[in-house]
């Protein structure tokens, strides 16, 4: 049954509070001091609730979501896998949660030691020279990348490199990034194999090529085989090698991009090294160089001298691109994914890669079967393969968001849907190596049902969902009367 | 195996079911002189109970100090009920609403916070969530860049009482698209901005002027004049604010006669821990005339097909995702967990819960200046209010005198040698509401002892 939770104003009483959790009250004459001009003459409309309404009103927020601990959530280019509780609870030890930012190096020790030992098995398992863990998600590291490629070619007086190579498929934040960082991008096309045009690579390389940004395996959920064929042409042609670190689940412990020829890379920690997603972050982006870029790496990193542990400043690396976060960046996230790599220890790291393979190669194998088109068939699935929809769409009208809105009903989160928008109504899955057997195969008697349910009663499908808190929400609507805000009289 | 549910009659079944061997096999496409001869850097594997003991061993050998420290993140109470239903799977492990039927949680708990953010800092509208202040500072410049289409110098001012961090993450941020930050200098006296500072840009091309306030001094600055200045010559005004500070202080909506145009801050203040650093969220608000030039995912409120209301992502086609390389900003992932604390938080503050807490870390950091300014060889750096820090002047040397200090397990603040060295022997200190009197009388009396400990400069 469908139930609107109120919007927590909708709550509201004046003189209503959770008085418990207020300081007590220090009177008027505490802020005598402060000039009438720079004071607040209305309180901010901030909702009025007791605590247990509060309490009541977010726990019930919180079950109309789906997540990884509720359902299968098979999101490509995410890698939505289990996120360990022992992560979150060890990251939220009192002490580590009471440490100040800027507190001296002799009351952090501890911590320190933590970043210093995340930093070196993160070189390990990418084949990098140095790691600085502050970026502060995926997009951030791209930032952080492409800012060092830039002070590199500057710091060799080659001022004219400013453009950045991006094949067709990228994610959108290769190019947004580019363009963040003061470069033109220049778009490669791939091949039917979803391997990058060589041909094309040639001629895009010259005396202006920064560098190259590239995922690996791609956002077709191929690896590209030429790669080294790749490097070499950049690296010719005066450029660096951006490795994108989105994919970096599909080959944890079996490739490393520093042995492809990276350059630079970041390394999402909430992807990988499962740190929670959290609706939408807080992620980590670390960052990994070869020896070229090291002395270009954002501060602050953790360096050790003897057995102390101390920070690495702008004095110790005269040449950064400096400071990207008013702190450490997201230093409980960091947390989290080192406590994670201790867990699963050298061997675990060999298996996410294998058995996040394993899955998705099944998974790809067993939709075939049951009569669904892989954009790639000749090719095997990395961490994740793209089905595409176009003949559903062709013959029966039914789209790929269709199937989408569909699996909702079934219990399962949607895939990835249109993108990569090389592949027409495609459905980007990633199963990760958290997933059961048992599950991929009920993933694959949905997938059945509703080709069924397309065939037989296709309105059912392309009118879904029909379980979930809402149907199909009215984007143009949402885009064109902009309610972004709650007011006290409107309704939408 | 840890975290992989697989048997062996498993793994059998579907390798057969794939046509291969071995799982070796599946990455026969992967040239083979690539492939991983060691991962000797990483140590083997701990159980749950190991690694479990191994951080408590090292939380404990970090411990929990008396501080007195602020510069940008703040200790403050956190009702218990925040972070106990922000870590409830159903928000900690799920992502970006992009299905929005199966995300409504996410997606409504956004939309109230962009209400109670634009409610607090007095502005129409806000997105939900930058990684921090810092770069929420930094994207706020870009965004006056493309929202201020009158001036074409790309060259924002910045106060020097603006927190020394952002000014740098600025400078990083910004300056490979051409923006040119130029530093305006504070008054010696009164550690604010003087409207003189601002004199030889009279008749200049200035895109944005920043104001923070309270400033990194703890200082309040003259918001009033300093965002007429800036709107009577066609700038643009981007407020960095406390958010604590707002629930007494003038919103900056309110700022001068037209309010600021953009207002950006670090949201940890709000039932987020220091947790060294991070992770804490920036939140930026503005007008609706510029909504379209702001970075980040918004949340609208709509209607669905059977024309109920429901919550989505709107005005995607600003982010990175559709526009790619024209997009306002490359962020995707950004603070969304500790954006669920923060409106958890705001909604058992409330308005009455803020204002107490607000005035209450005034009056303790009031109480805590008196107190130390008790001890001889101490003096306040500046005349003039301030909100819950200030600057205080030693006359011996700094860096000895909290290392003395912290050997007794109070940090005392920070020491603003290495950021602004004009003001020589200088230690910001910061008190909250999270400070008793037992604790203040603690601080002055250790203090005393350190100072005399420490030779006079």
């Amino acid at each position: 049954m469908r139930v609107r939770e109120k919007v927590i104003y909708e709550y509201s009483h004046p003189g209503r509070g959770a008085s418990d959790q207020w300081p007590h009250d220090p009177g008027q004459a505490a802020l005598s001091d402060l000039p009438a001009t720079l004071r607040r003459t209305r309180a901010p409309e901030l909702p009025e609730v007791g605590e247990l309404e509060t309490v009541r009103h977010f726990t019930r927020l919180s079950q109309l979501n789906f997540s990884i601990d509720t359902h299968f959530y098979p999101l490509g280019s995410c890698t939505m896998k289990y996120n360990p509780r022992a992560c979150n609870q060890y990251a939220m030890l009192p002490e580590l949660l009471a440490r100040h930012p800027l507190a001296p190096e002799s009351h952090g020790q501890g911590f320190l030691a933590c970043m210093y030992e995340l930093q070196e098995m993160l070189k390990a398992v990418s084949g990098m020279e140095g790691v600085a863990l502050s970026p502060m998600a995926g997009a951030h590291g791209e930032f952080a990348g492409v800012a060092m490629i830039r002070a590199y070619h500057r710091a060799r007086g080659d001022l004219a490199r400013n453009e950045i190579i991006v094949p067709e498929a990228a994610h959108g934040t290769n190019p947004a990034t580019a363009t963040m960082c003061g470069c033109v991008v220049r778009e490669i096309p791939v091949d039917a194999q979803g391997d990058v045009v060589l041909q094309a690579l040639k001629a895009a390389v010259g005396p202006n090529t920064a560098g190259i940004m590239l995922t690996n395996p791609s956002t077709l959920g191929v690896f590209e085989r030429h790669i080294v064929e790749v490097a070499r042409i950049v690296h010719e042609a005066g450029g660096l090698l951006y490795y994108d670190g989105a994919n970096l689940n599909a080959i944890l412990g079996k490739v490393r991009p520093g042995d492809m020829g990276f350059d630079v890379i970041h390394m999402n920690l909430h992807k990988t090294f499962s740190t929670p997603h959290g609706g939408g972050g807080p992620g980590a982006g670390a960052v990994g160089v070869g020896a070229r870029l090291l002395p270009f790496m954002p501060i602050p990193i953790v360096g050790k001298d003897g057995e102390r542990y101390r920070w690495l400043a702008e004095s110790d690396l005269p040449q950064s691109i400096g400071r990207l976060s008013a702190f450490m960046g997201n230093a409980g996230v960091l947390l989290r994914a080192y406590i994670y790599m201790r867990l699963l220890g050298r061997e675990g790291m060999r298996r996410v890669g294998e058995y996040a393979t394993l899955n998705a190669n099944y998974l790809l194998k067993r939709l075939q079967a049951a009569g669904f088109d892989a954009a790639y068939p000749q090719r095997r699935a990395s961490h994740e393969f793209i089905v595409t929809l176009r003949r559903q769409a062709r013959e029966l009208n039914v789209t790929a968001m269709d199937f989408a809105k569909r699996l909702l009903d079934y219990g399962f989160h949607a895939p990835t849907t249109y993108f990569p928008l090389l592949v027409p109504e495609c459905l980007l899955i990633e199963p990760t190596e958290t997933e059961s057997k048992d599950v991929l195969d009920a993933f694959v008697t949905a997938m059945s049902q509703i080709q069924k349910e397309a065939e037989q009663e296709p309105g059912r499908v392309t009118s879904a969902p029909h379980t979930m808190p809402v149907r199909r929400l009215d984007d143009v609507r949402a885009a064109r009367q902009l309610d972004l805000t709650w007011k006290p009289t409107a309704q939408p | 195996m840890a975290f992989i549910p697989h048997t062996e009659a498993d793994v059998a079944q579907m390798l057969a079911a794939i046509g291969v061997k071995r799982i070796e096999d599946l990455f026969d496409e992967i040239p083979a002189q690539l492939r991983v001869k060691s991962l000797a850097g990483v140590p083997e594997e701990l159980n749950e109970m190991e690694i479990g003991r191994l951080m408590s061993e090292r939380a404990r050998s970090d411990g929990v100090a008396l501080s007195f420290l602020g510069a940008g993140a703040y200790e403050h109470h956190i009702p218990a009920a925040v972070w106990a239903i922000t870590t409830r799977g159903e928000f900690y492990s799920s992502y970006t609403p992009y299905q929005a039927e199966a995300s409504q949680g996410t997606l409504q708990l956004i939309y109230e916070f962009q209400t109670m953010i634009a409610r607090l800092t007095g502005m129409e509208v806000s997105n939900a969530s930058m990684y921090d202040g810092a770069s929420a500072m930094a994207e706020a410049a870009l965004m006056a860049v493309r929202a201020n289409r009158k001036s074409k110098s790309a060259r924002i001012l910045v106060p020097t009482t603006v927190h020394p961090h952002y000014r740098r993450v600025a400078v990083v941020a910004a300056s490979n698209q051409g923006l040119k930050f130029e530093e305006l200098p504070y008054g010696a006296a009164e550690g604010s901005t003087p409207a003189a500072a601002l004199a030889k840009y009279e008749g200049e091309d200035v895109t944005a002027l920043v104001i923070q306030q309270p400033n990194f001094f703890g200082r309040l600055e003259d918001v009033d004049a300093l965002t007429d200045w800036a709107h009577a010559r066609g700038s643009l005004v981007i407020a960095v604010v406390n958010p604590t500070s707002l629930a007494v202080l003038k919103p900056p909506g309110e700022w001068g006669a037209r309010g600021a145009d953009i207002a950006v801050g670090e949201g940890q203040p709000l039932g987020v821990p220091l947790s060294s650093g991070g992770p804490y969220f920036g939140f930026m608000t503005t007008r609706m005339q510029h909504v379209r030039q702001m970075p980040g995912r918004l949340v609208g409120r709509t209607l669905d097909a059977a024309g109920h209301e429901g919550f989505t992502l709107t005005l995607q086609a600003r982010e990175q995702h559709i526009r790619r390389a024209r997009a306002t900003s490359n962020i995707c992932t950004n603070q969304g967990l500790l954006v669920t604390a923060a409106t958890i938080y705001l909604s058992l503050m409330g308005p009455q819960g803020m204002a107490r807490t607000a005035a209450s870390a005034h009056a303790r950091a009031r109480e805590l200046v008196a107190a130390l300014m008790r001890v001889p060889g101490v003096r306040l750096a500046f005349a003039g209010a301030y909100f819950h820090e200030a600057v205080l002047q030693l006359d011996r040397p700094v860096a000895p005198v909290l290392k003395a200090l912290a050997a007794r397990g109070i940090l005392g603040g920070l020491d603003l040698s290495a950021y602004y060295p004009e003001l020589g022997a200088a230690l910001l200190v910061c008190a909250t509401e999270t400070k008793s009197a037992a604790d203040i009388e603690r601080y002055r009396a250790t203090l005393q002892d350190a100072m005399q400990a420490v030779r006079a400069a």
